[in-house]
């Protein structure tokens, strides 16, 4: 079904024009800045793309989501990538320098939430990690786990994943008991890295974490998230997220000026097209159909 | 005869043209040495002017007091709130920790160093100490990361091994370099007659060391002690790698913690240039340029008064 | 007394000896347990390919590299900004200055510029280097960047290496007639050379082996090829390292190992030079 699907969208992207044919050989360069998340997969597109258009240059750097927005604005980047969408004061900013964002979702991310293998517990609500990242829940035993202290880890505000996960778990946008005005908790660890939270988690059999799909690895649990309380619990995976099954699922975006053209838009059909999207599982993350 | 006279005029013009052309040529020079030597003042006038230009305006949105003494730090949230004392409490309990550890074994070791170590011993010691002074902070965050944290987690018990606690060892390794250096040039300052004098009047190697070289190089050892605090305050990459990140006000050292300069590091990626995030990371800037601004100048004097204390 | 017996002094004399040597030990064991743990366990990813080929996969394959390169482009591009002008300080402070405020105030600035934090400087870079001269996530930026932290150490090792020379020897030369500024180009600093040397290499050491300032100003994560220009953007060993502990999901543990050991490599054999560079200069002068 994936493949039918994606055999459809690279239709789809082919009808968009092919850059190669009458003028010769594709060429220009390209600069991606932004979100560390997004980072290992354009640099994978980025790869396999100057491999087979051998005169097109392509720079990747990730420093966050909101470098790379602001490089955007200030002129100085062709595209950004981003692990959250952009807000109102930075269009607002964009529009004022005469940008106009664009945006495009190149792929879709599952945040797993993860703990230790040893740890019992096996499913939580949305309601309950809320507790858990606000610092109302300090206890396993609290929600069914044992009795010790839950080490809370997060990504600190540099990542999209950051405020992504705040506004969806935290604050529980969507759900009845929807509250914007609540915060991380004193005691959640805010970490520069994915990687360093993964491997926290790996080793203290008390931690919770949640890395994007691709950073999960044998070492530590994924948990089923239930949106309610009488919802199924969903584990994260390539299929739940797909289908919508999975709660916490965010995009990850490419924002360019206006709409891409020439050897930007050249290279963005190709992340979107089935051959782009099949690199997306080997990342790590989710490819968009 | 009146030929020769005006060969000797003209030989007489022409090197004095020469030397006014040699002169100028030395001014020229010497104005672009003049120029270097104010690039200094310019440089720090400029970091000190960025500054203040893109780090007061966070004080428009939020008042001093409440910066400083505020202890919620939520620059993303709708509307964002900055308050630092978490971090500069942190900063305070990591310097704490780090020069609680390389003062001690510092100046002891500069004292074996500079006092009682046969010169093959000095010869080896000196060449690993500068190893250890050239080790990047990244290499020293990652080795804290992989191998000390666990350690510390397992030893105090605690719910996780990146605290404060274990960042202040890593930073205890990279001020011992200089807080040993100073302090041995310091007790090598002090003249031989003084320890001679203590030897005649019968006292051990020891005594000498405890009652006559240390209290005469005390000042070079305030001013090396300093310059390791001043280490240990400005120090980002391992901190960030190491002390934990939570927001929280630490209320003990074992705590995991967020220093000034990792908050800064933690948020300046994702700030909107000129937003209200940035100006408020220029402010932390600010503070923390200030600080270490004043424990240095502070080492310097009492550096200069040690020097002058001795000087013959 | 009986011999064989020591005193209570000769018993605290060694129990402080041995509290001593303890507090030396503890200073150079660590050292060697953080070096032997890089080597060790890093040595398995170091291959002709890891350090000649660019990273692919994300930098989970392939090598190391623009990361090389861009360090040394990054060392070259602080020691030519903060040499010249470093010497050149260092000459005015040491021949040419007055007691007066000017003096005072740069000596001052000297202090205090060594005393900033990394991080400060590289919000230094970004607010000047990057925005306001518009030069953008450079090369540019960052060498200038870390050539104004490089200055201080510059002007510092200069003007003690010009100070060293004897007095007797500028003296004879303003005696047979040499203006000051011949002396100095002639006689002074050939004869700090050495000094001024050592100084520019520990900068280089320095600049190899620092973070905070280019993960502001902005290195790059993957770069198609090697920076061509100034203007180009840049890859670099410590950041890469940051990064690679931190960012990439799946990377190998060897992987990382290997860009710190290829690091601590480069930062130490600069220091190892320079610590030649003054032994030899020192040797020479006990010979001559």
């Amino acid at each position: 079904m994936v493949l039918l699907v994606g055999l459809v969208v690279s239709l789809v992207g082919c009808g968009g024009g092919d850059n190669t044919g009458d003028e010769g050989e594709l060429a220009g360069s390209i600069k991606i800045i932004g979100s560390n998340t997004v980072t290992p997969l354009s640099s994978v597109w980025a790869e396999e793309f100057m491999s087979m258009h051998s005169k097109v240059n392509i720079a990747v750097s990730g420093p966050g989501s909101g470098a790379g927005i602001a490089a955007l604005i200030n002129g100085t980047t062709d595209i950004c990538q981003a692990s959250r969408t952009i807000k109102q004061q930075e269009i607002d900013q964009a529009k004022a320098n005469g940008v106009e964002p664009y945006e495009i979702q190149v792929a879709t991310d599952a945040l797993s939430v993860v703990v230790h293998p040893s740890n019992p517990v096996s499913e939580l609500t949305i309601v309950q990690l809320s507790a858990i990242y606000t610092g109302k829940i300090t206890n396993w035993n609290e929600v069914g786990g044992n009795d010790a202290a839950i080490v809370v880890i997060s990504r600190d505000t540099n990542s999209g994943t950051h405020v992504f996960f705040k506004e969806h778990v935290v604050q529980m946008q969507g759900l009845p008991t929807e509250d914007k005005s609540l915060e991380y908790g004193g005691d959640v660890l805010m970490l520069p890295s994915t990687e360093e939270g993964v491997s926290q988690v790996a080793s203290n059999p008390k931690a919770i974490f949640y890395p994007g799909l691709g950073y999960v690895t044998e070492e530590v649990k994924p948990i089923a998230v239930k949106k309610t309380a009488d919802s199924a619990g969903v584990l994260p995976s390539v299929q739940t997220a797909l289908d919508g099954t999975y709660p916490i699922a965010r995009p990850l975006l490419f924002y360019t000026n206006g709409t891409p053209t020439g050897v930007i838009k050249a290279f963005v059909d190709y992340c979107r097209s089935s051959e782009g999207q099949g690199k997306v599982t080997e990342v790590g993350y989710v490819p968009l159909k | 005869m009146l030929e020769q006279a005006s060969k000797a005029t003209t030989a007489m013009s022409l090197k004095k043209g020469l030397q006014r052309r040699w002169r100028l040529g030395e001014k020229f020079i010497e104005s672009w040495i003049l120029l270097a030597g104010i690039l200094t003042i310019v440089v720090l006038l400029g970091i000190i002017a960025l500054l203040l230009k893109e780090g007061l305006p966070a004080f428009w949105y939020t008042p001093p007091w409440e910066f400083f003494f505020g202890t919620k730090w939520y620059p993303v949230s709708e509307p964002p709130t900055f308050g630092i004392m978490p971090f500069f409490v942190a900063t305070l309990w990591i310097t704490l920790v780090a020069t609680a550890i390389s003062v001690p074994v510092g100046v002891a070791c500069a004292a074996y160093l500079a006092e009682v170590a046969p010169a093959k011993v000095r010869e080896t010691v000196k060449p690993i100490i500068e190893i250890l002074a050239g080790i990047p902070s990244v290499v020293m965050g990652f080795i804290g990361l992989m191998l000390l944290s666990p350690l510390v987690q397992s030893a105090f018990n605690l719910n996780t091994g990146l605290s404060g606690f274990t960042a202040g060892i890593m930073l205890s390794l990279m001020s011992l370099p200089i807080i040993i250096s100073v302090s041995e040039d310091a007790l090598r300052a002090v003249p031989d007659d003084f320890r001679q004098a203590a030897y005649a009047l019968g006292s051990t190697k020891w005594e000498t060391i405890r009652h006559v070289s240390i209290p005469g190089a005390l000042s070079g050892i305030t001013a090396a002690i300093m310059l390791g605090v001043g280490r240990a305050i400005g120090e980002t990459m391992t901190v960030l790698m190491v002390a934990g990140g939570a927001l929280a006000v630490p209320i003990s050292p074992t705590e995991p913690m967020m220093p000034m300069t990792a908050a800064i590091a933690s948020g300046i990626g994702n700030a909107v240039r000129g937003g209200l995030q940035y100006q408020a990371l220029f402010a932390i800037g600010l503070i923390l340029f200030v600080v270490t601004l004043a424990v240095n100048l502070i080492a310097d004097k009492v550096l200069e008064r040690q020097k002058r204390k001795f000087a013959r | 007394m009986r011999a064989g017996a020591i005193s209570k002094r000769q018993f605290s004399q060694r129990t402080a000896f041995s509290l001593l040597i303890i507090a030396t030990i503890i200073v150079v064991i660590p050292v060697f347990a953080i070096v032997l743990q890089i080597i060790i366990n890093g040595a398995s990813a170091i291959s002709g390919d890891f350090i000649t080929q660019a990273p692919s996969q994300a930098g989970k394959a392939g090598g190391i590299l623009p990361a090389i390169v861009g360090t040394f482009y990054l060392m070259l591009g602080t020691i030519l900004f903060a040499l010249p002008l470093g010497v050149m300080a260092g000459i005015y402070l040491t021949e040419y200055a007055k007691e007066n405020w000017l003096t005072k105030s740069i000596n001052l600035a000297i202090v205090n510029l060594a005393g900033v934090p990394s991080i400060v400087y590289g919000l230094f870079g970004l607010g000047v280097f990057v925005l306001l001269f518009h030069f953008g996530m450079s090369l540019l930026s960052a060498s200038l960047t870390l050539a104004c932290q490089a200055l201080a150490m510059t002007v510092t090792t200069s003007r003690e290496a010009i100070l060293a020379v004897p007095r007797e020897y500028r003296e004879g030369s303003l005696a047979v007639g040499a203006t000051r500024w011949q002396t100095i180009r002639h006689l002074v600093l050939p004869q700090a050379f050495p000094g001024i040397l050592t100084g520019a290499v520990l900068a280089m050491s320095r600049a190899a082996g620092e973070t905070a300032p280019i993960l502001v100003v902005g290195a790059a994560f993957l770069l198609p090829g090697l920076p061509q220009s100034p203007f180009d953007q840049f890859m670099a060993l410590p950041y890469h390292l940051y990064t690679v502990a931190a960012h990439v999901p799946g990377m190998p543990k060897s992987t990382i190992w290997g860009v710190a050991l290829v690091l601590l490599v480069v930062v130490l054999s600069f220091n190892v030079l320079a610590t030649i560079i003054r032994l030899r200069a020192r040797q020479r002068r006990l010979n001559a």
